[in-house]
């Protein structure tokens, strides 16, 4: 595995007019590496994912491929260069059939010249096997309605959708938020998965247990402006969790709620800290 | 494990049961049709509801809002709605009209010019659509009325009527746009009629519902027409060109309605500028009870088809029996009910398909 990074963001700013959302953000992910961005909301995360993917270019800074700098045309062009975004809800169509979601824009087909056929049959094979490749074997029909599919399902055939479609850096815009205990350890592993097979993982998350079982490097995202980076094992959950909050609040609220125990024989709050 | 699924390939794969036809989108449409068709042939037997000409009352009327319905059909599947189909369609036989009466124009040259016309509405609409993000419900509102007022200004200005003559257009041009159709085979007491007095515009709709079945179902483009109404972000992001398939819909119904003009312009030898406002309500109608969900990302051909179908016997079919006329609104305002509330529990059929395979 080469040391370039796959992607790299050096300084880079992002204004929209007069209001400045991004500052001098420099980051990089090598192959085979997931990069959690975390961030509180309005952090500046979705612009971010947005300059990464092509949407918006970045008002100063250089974006990076393989070392070299680019300038995205639009979305089309990063994905073309292989830079893949799957966002919150999946990118997939509940009402449409598991092998025509997995094929949308890059469809299979056969026939010659103007009368061009979808291939259904090829379609929802190969949907079904690469899906199943990535540890969903629940899904064997590929005519199946992806609104029959669970949550977790949606993301990971997202997930499986960009992988097959030569994806090397796979950024997941909040794969977890929506998603239950069990939904959301099931995309993990699927993050893991892809990490496995050499992609750049860019992982974007306020769920900091999530970002710790995958993360190989952090970034922590406040204002716009990157307030840490570090790698796996060197800070604590609870380091992490006051850095996104901004430090103070945090530790305020800790205090108040072990103030609370000690008034009340040890029980904690009824409002359980978020997990 | 392997068993499980290998059974579950089977079930989903064989598609013959009947539980996985009654999932098909159409499944409710054409259920609603037999229904319909029953009914109407039981009440309307003595008034010769079943009989070739009988039929063709409710097949060309069918005929004429089925041309309209299945590119209102493509746009309420990627999320729009297009109004102004009921000033296209007398824009379609004036412009045809004036381009032979006024230009001198050869019939099928009128008709290309028309197409073009109704092709560039179309693109205006579309434009605005997806330039401006007004919902294309607005949008096309204000286009009917606009079309509505250049159809009477300009027919004034141009041809100083707006009931206008259209000259006959040739034996083959006729057979093709607009004329009555019959096929008896046999002679004398042992003919049999196989169908009787059916306009030009019945063998247009079955022959453009045939195209449009293969651009949304067979072809790639039929995909993202759902995808856009699925999910329009999400399909630009796969990078589906939504703006210009959106506007090349658009331009698609806008020629569509101005056919219909051009085929009851040729058929009448006449024209006029009257805005058919009935029009834009029966093709919805016709839509959504061929199971097309009015949110987007669904629906099929066929199920319109059988919609537009289920909808010329209703709006029809009532003059074949005892039932007072009077009751004819009632019972299309019934069937939109009926069909909206079956469409949606076979959609809930459809999604659910997998739940039942957990275990």
């Amino acid at each position: 595995m080469s040391d370039t990074p796959v992607i790299e963001l050096r300084n880079v700013d992002k204004s929209f007019g007069p209001i400045d959302v991004l500052h001098e953000i420099s980051l990089k992910v090598k192959a085979g590496e997931v990069l959690c961005l975390l961030g509180d909301n309005g952090a500046g995360k979705s612009t971010l994912i947005k300059t990464l993917a092509g949407v918006h270019a970045p008002t100063r800074g250089e974006v990076l491929v393989d070392g070299q700098p680019v300038k995205f045309s639009g979305p089309k062009d990063a994905q073309n260069r292989g830079i893949a975004t799957v966002h919150q809800f999946g990118g997939t169509y509940p009402l449409m059939s598991v092998g025509r979601n997995f094929f949308m824009g890059e469809e299979p087909t056969k026939g010659f010249g103007p009368f061009k056929v979808f291939d259904r049959k090829t379609a929802n094979k190969i949907a079904v096997e690469e899906v199943q490749k990535m540890g969903i074997t629940r899904i064997t029909d590929g005519d199946r309605l992806v609104g029959g599919l669970s949550g977790g399902e949606r993301q990971s055939l997202a997930i499986a959708r960009a992988v097959y479609f030569g994806a090397r850096v796979l950024i997941l815009d909040e794969p977890t938020a929506a998603l239950g205990v069990k939904q959301a350890a099931h995309v993990l592993r699927i993050v893991n998965e892809a990490k496995k097979r050499g992609l750049a993982v860019i992982f974007i998350t306020h769920q900091v247990m999530h970002a710790m079982t995958v993360g190989d490097h952090f970034a922590v995202l406040i204002r716009g402006a990157i307030a840490a980076d570090f790698r796996k094992g060197e800070k604590s959950r609870e380091e992490i969790t006051d850095l996104m909050a901004g430090g103070q609040n945090m530790a305020d609220l800790e205090a108040s709620i072990e103030g609370y125990m000690e008034t009340h024989d040890g029980h904690p709050p009824k409002v359980s800290a978020a997990e | 494990m392997a068993d499980t699924s290998n059974n579950e390939k089977s079930t989903g794969g064989s598609g013959f049961s009947l539980l996985g036809l009654l999932r098909r989108p159409e499944a409710g449409a054409a259920a609603g049709f037999i229904l319909v068709f029953i009914f109407f042939s039981y009440f309307g037997w003595d008034k010769n509801f079943l009989t070739p000409l009988g039929s063709s009352t409710w097949l060309n009327f069918a005929s004429k809002v089925g041309i309209i319905a299945i590119p209102v059909g493509f746009l309420m599947i990627a999320g729009e709605l297009d109004i102004s189909v009921g000033a296209m369609i007398p824009a379609g036989g004036i412009v045809m009209a004036m381009a032979t009466n006024q230009f001198g124009m050869n019939i099928w040259f009128a008709v290309g010019f028309t197409m073009v016309v109704a092709g560039m509405i179309g693109w205006v609409n579309g434009m605005l659509v997806t330039r401006t993000q007004v919902p294309s419900l607005i949008v096309t509102l204000a286009t009917l009325f606009v079309i509505a007022g250049l159809n009477a200004y300009l027919s004034k200005q141009i041809a100083g009527t707006t009931q206008h003559s259209v000259p006959d257009a040739g034996i083959v041009s006729e057979f093709i746009l607009g004329d009555y159709h019959s096929w008896i085979i046999g002679e004398g007491e042992n003919s049999f009629t196989i169908f009787r007095s059916l306009q030009s515009s019945f063998f247009i709709w079955i022959v453009f519902s045939i195209v449009c079945f293969y651009i949304l179902h067979v072809s790639p483009w039929g995909n993202w027409i759902f995808a856009m109404g699925g999910d329009q972000e999400s399909a630009r992001n796969a990078g589906i060109p939504t703006n210009g398939l959106k506007i090349a819909l658009f331009m698609l119904s806008a020629m569509a309605a101005a056919l219909v003009g051009v085929t009851e312009g040729v058929l009448a030898n006449s024209a006029s500028t009257t805005t058919q406002f009935g029009m834009i309500f029966n093709s919805i109608i016709c839509v959504v009870v061929g199971g097309v969900l009015l949110t987007g990302g669904f629906g099929t051909v066929t199920g319109t088809f059988f919609g537009t179908l289920t909808f010329g016997i209703v709006f029809q079919g009532i003059n074949f029996t005892s039932f007072d006329k009077d009751l004819n609104m009632l019972f299309i305002g019934v069937l939109l009910l009926i069909a909206v509330l079956m469409n949606d529990t076979f959609r809930k059929l459809a999604t659910n398909a997998s739940t039942k395979k957990k275990g």
